[in-house]
């Protein structure tokens, strides 16, 4: 008899309690999670799961209205392909209506999709590098960025190889954008700085051998060399060097700020010097850098969970980070988490200190910008 | 089907279309079906050139890189009005079509299939490498939208109907072309080139016809893509796009023109329904990979069950 | 440029090539065989290149690795061919070349989802620091590279002049429907073939994976510079995919190293459509199979 009673007045009482799910907020992302882009889009596609596992954990995200509200990430991948990354974003904003999007993870996709986002006034936070995503600012009104721009990571690298006498330089640089790009800024920042470019060499993402180009720049006597790819060709290249036994500085880009180029390159990595986010180098920074602590506990978290750290995967932290805060001040509205984002200051972020303006999308200085250095299979910070 | 029958069918899925794009309000929806215009367009004419002059092309994919690129670079760097552009890179396709067919198509089977494969790539490394013109691997942004009439196809809605009716005027006139004299004489080659040039059938000049057509058809497909997308770079128009248009023609059945479109369909609708199904049976952590392996089975086991393609069902591909 | 980059260039030019002639001689055992392009070669040479990657960093020992990759490649090749070529063996070669595409995009998609996106290294079969001939540098792996190729080479031939079976092999290649009517077992033979080119894949890639680290999707690009290297060789002659391969590894590297690296690839397919305008005009001493 007791045990017929419990249903229903189990029931009334569930019914009666105040209803402790509010309604979630969604947050799209798009990622390349396969494809050329997949090493940057998988760490960046495991730190936005573990953030909104961690954030959900604590209840949700905290809205203007006081309550806490679960964020629920939809995540699509654009297969590092333009057609794809469109239809994503266009499912996102129309199928699951999220607030925000955070993506994409190269340049191109999120080039590709700028003319959707934009008309359909959706805020973007990108994780891809290229300078033009969120330039000219007048046409960019909804987009912003997290990673460095090309212009930012090569002029620390062009005024440390100045600081230290090597004028005449040599680059080896992979042919699709992010190559392009460097060399673009690299061409700009040696011309200001007064250094001269010896060779100019391009090799393809895919080449297994790039010797004919390490062999030409040889020719060319450099006193530093610059290559500038992501693994596996930055790895090949850096047996290359050392096979050839060229002798001079070699410095990479930050594309190889990852554990695995240095397990693949093996010994020939050790004293490749190349600029990259404070991540890689946390514990070694000074007390008083007011990235330490979050730095240390992010790359304490993503160890625990997923391998070794990886500064695209803080591109992404940076990002969904940004967009949560913007959902704490503004809410579910896409307008009010734009104008949120655009007046973000102060943000201690995993790739630096961002401050939004109007006129500046991406809001990092120099200080997101270290010279790490390989000693010993180990990452050093080059002073 | 004859003329009067195939415009009127036409006709009618045109009226479909516009009210589709008027009814339907989500964007991912209409955005999908652009997408599957334009492919079908592109594959349209890969078509007429596998399934009519019998001729593999590996490199189709330049033919629309062509077109969106000469589009988009009239447009930008020249300032002219798009569709002068539009009209410039159907040119473009037809001329780089006749350029590459001269030398090439001497030769037959596999050789002619390699020698398109090259133009393929090389017409890809000019474009990510010729960065003063192109823009390189970063590409082209701000590329302006079409407009008819005053009114700026920049919505999804008014580029389907754009495209689908450029689509369907496509399927309506190369209906024809393959009922009149000269495709009666494709279909000769097709059979046999020997008999065909033995009763008088100028084998050369013919192929090549075909060859320019699918390239400016192509091509135009190039262009509207840059005015849709609105941006261009070179990455997704390399040997994999090209492989993706043969899969698209082989798919809807080689000997057949809407089978194209149909291909098209195919592949652009089953990476979509991937990409919804996949999370939804609990993969969610490594669905991407999922969807890639399923892709991948699906296809094969579409060849193997319907060889002869959507539109030719069991039948021999022709 | 003197001859000491010119040295360095052929150096690294022939070792390139032997890559890309052991990934040819795959095509052109399927070719040769059954008149298949088989789309899926390059996936093998991923497979062998994985699997090696795989057993040597659970410690297993070079030759066990090298076997178990082969197997692994084999076993690949012959699945391959219940599941999605027999079925359509009456089918044109275009509707089995779509499979083929089919079960390559499978094969790569599994292999993320076993191995995910990380590049491997694999540790060279005879460790030490390259070899200085002459003044160009030659890593060691590379004399695996060719040695692998040359003896490839000789046990196909061996195998395809000198033995019963290789005859078959031949007679099935030349006329199918001979074949059979002689009372040989065409599927049999068809089995046989693409197992062996599974195997002969899983070898380029075991041999190679120590040079080029082994990924989920470096089949793809390899793959492509093999068929062409069987293409320019004739894609039915086992010396024409080696003399396919060495040729067009070392006209990349002196065309990176003499002309410009930026149009390195292009070179070598301007060169592939002027060698296909050589063929069919008979200039040179090989001819391309006909089709069908």
């Amino acid at each position: 008899m007791r045990r017929l009673l419990f249903l229903p007045l189990a029931l009334l009482l569930a019914a009666t309690l105040p209803a402790a799910a509010s309604e979630p907020y969604t947050v799209g992302a798009i990622f390349s999670i396969t494809g050329p882009g997949s090493s940057l889009g998988i760490p960046e596609r495991d730190t936005a799961r573990m953030l909104e596992a961690e954030i959900n954990a604590r209840g949700g995200v905290k809205g203007p209205d006081g309550r806490l509200h679960p964020l629920k990430l939809v995540i699509y991948d654009d297969a590092s392909d333009e057609t794809k990354a469109v239809l994503a974003a266009k499912k996102l904003i129309d199928e699951d209506r999220v607030i925000a999007i955070v993506g994409t993870t190269l340049s191109g996709t999120s080039l590709a999709i700028l003319d959707t986002t934009q008309r359909a006034e959706v805020p973007v936070v990108s994780c891809a590098a290229a300078a033009k995503i969120v330039e000219p600012a007048a046409e960019r009104k909804w987009v912003f960025k997290t990673p460095q721009s090309d212009a930012l990571i090569v002029g620390v690298l062009v005024d440390h190889l100045k600081a230290r006498g090597l004028v005449r330089v040599a680059w080896a640089g992979v042919d699709y954008a992010f190559g392009q790009l460097g060399w673009l800024a690299f061409e700009k920042a040696t011309q200001a700085a007064g250094l001269t470019v010896v060779a100019n060499e391009k090799f393809a993402q895919k080449d297994i051998d790039i010797t004919p180009q390490l062999t030409r720049i040889k020719a060319a006597a450099p006193q530093a060399v610059v290559v500038w790819s992501i693994p596996p060709s930055a790895s090949i290249a850096t047996r290359n060097y050392a096979d050839l036994g060229l002798k001079m500085p070699h410095f990479q880009s930050h594309g190889v700020g990852n554990k695995r180029y240095i397990e693949l390159a093996g010994p020939a990595a050790n004293g490749v010097s190349f600029p990259a986010g404070k991540l890689l180098v946390a514990e070694q920074l000074d007390d008083r850098d007011v990235q330490k602590p979050v730095l240390i506990a992010y790359a304490r978290d993503f160890e625990a969970k997923y391998g070794s750290r990886n500064t695209f995967g803080g591109h992404a932290w940076d990002a969904v980070k940004l967009v949560v805060r913007a959902l704490e001040t503004a809410g579910p509205d896409r307008a009010g988490v734009r104008t949120a984002l655009e007046s973000t200051k102060g943000f201690v972020g995993i790739t630096g200190v961002f401050d939004f303006s109007p006129t500046d999308h991406n809001g990092l200085d120099r200080r997101a910008v270290v010279m790490v250095q390989v000693v010993d299979g180990q990452w050093r910070l080059a002073k | 089907m004859d003329a009067q029958r195939r415009w009127r069918l036409l006709g009618a899925v045109g009226l479909v279309v516009a009210a589709v794009s008027y009814a339907v309000p989500s964007s991912y929806v209409l955005g999908i079906l652009v997408f599957v215009a334009l492919n079908g367009l592109a594959a349209l004419g890969l078509s007429l050139v596998m399934g009519f002059a019998g001729q593999v092309s590996l490199g189709q994919a330049a033919f629309f890189a062509i077109g969106a690129y000469a589009s988009g670079l009239f447009s930008t760097g020249l300032g002219w009005n798009p569709w002068l552009g539009v009209v410039a890179a159907v040119a473009a396709g037809a001329v780089a079509a006749v350029a590459i067919g001269l030398p090439v198509f001497r030769l037959s089977g596999l050789l002619l299939a390699m020698a398109t494969l090259g133009f393929g790539v090389i017409v890809y490394y000019v474009l990510n490498n010729w960065a003063a013109v192109t823009g390189g691997p970063s590409g082209l942004t701000g590329i302006p939208p079409l407009s008819v009439g005053g009114i700026a196809i920049d919505t999804d809605a008014r580029a389907l109907v754009l495209v689908g009716f450029v689509l369907l005027l496509a399927l309506g006139l190369a209906g024809n072309l393959v009922d009149s004299r000269v495709g009666r004489a494709l279909r000769a080659i097709h059979g046999s080139e020997a008999a065909a040039a033995s009763a008088g059938i100028d084998v050369m000049r013919l192929k090549l016809a075909v060859f320019a057509a699918a390239g400016g058809l192509t091509a135009l497909a190039g262009a509207l893509y840059a005015h849709y997308v609105r941006f261009i770079n070179p990455s997704p128009f390399g040997i994999g796009y090209s492989i993706e248009l043969v899969v698209m023609v082989v798919l809807g059945g080689v000997s057949s023109l809407p089978g194209a479109v149909l291909g098209a369909a195919a592949v652009v609708l089953l990476v979509e329904a991937l990409r919804a199904l996949v999370p939804a049976l609990g993969a969610s952590h490594g669905a991407a990979e999922y969807e890639i392996v399923l892709f991948g089975l699906v296809l094969m086991a579409f060849m193997i069950f319907l060889p002869g393609g959507l539109a030719g069902g069991r039948r021999r591909a022709a | 440029m003197g001859p000491a980059e010119l040295g360095q260039y052929l150096a690294s030019g022939v070792v390139v090539g032997g890559i890309y002639s052991l990934i040819g001689l795959g095509f052109v055992i399927v070719f040769g065989v059954t008149r298949i392009v088989n789309f899926a070669q390059g996936e093998f040479v991923a497979l062998g290149a994985l699997v090696l990657a795989t057993l040597s960093a659970r410690g297993v020992g070079l030759p066990l690795a090298f076997t178990g990759a082969v197997a692994a490649g084999v076993a690949a090749g012959m699945l391959l061919e219940r599941v999605a070529v027999r079925p359509l063996r009456a089918m044109p070669s275009l509707a089995i070349l779509i499979v083929t595409i089919g079960a390559s995009i499978a094969l790569r998609g599994g292999a993320l989802l076993v191995w995910g996106t990380d590049p491997f290294a694999v540790p060279a079969f005879w460790a030490g620091p390259p070899l200085v001939l002459g003044g160009a540098v030659i890593v060691r792996q590379g004399l695996w590279v060719l040695g692998a190729a040359a003896c490839v080479f000789a046990l196909l031939w061996a195998f395809f002049t000198r033995t019963y079976a290789g005859a078959a092999f031949r007679a099935c290649a030349a006329n199918a429907r001979g074949a059979r009517l002689c009372g040989m077992r065409v599927d049999r033979m068809r089995l046989a073939a693409f197992a062996l080119a599974g195997g002969l894949g899983a070898v380029a890639g075991a041999v190679i994976a120590p040079i080029t680290y082994a990924t989920y999707d470096m089949g793809l690009m390899l793959g492509l510079k093999g068929f062409v290297a069987a293409v320019i060789g004739g894609l039915v002659s086992p010396a024409g995919a080696i003399a396919g391969g060495v040729a067009l590894g070392v006209v990349e590297a002196l065309a990176a190293g003499l002309v410009s690296s930026a149009y390195k690839d292009a070179v070598a397919f301007v060169v592939l459509i002027a060698l296909c305008l050589a063929q069919a005009a008979g200039w040179v001493p090989w001819r391309v199979a006909e089709e069908g």
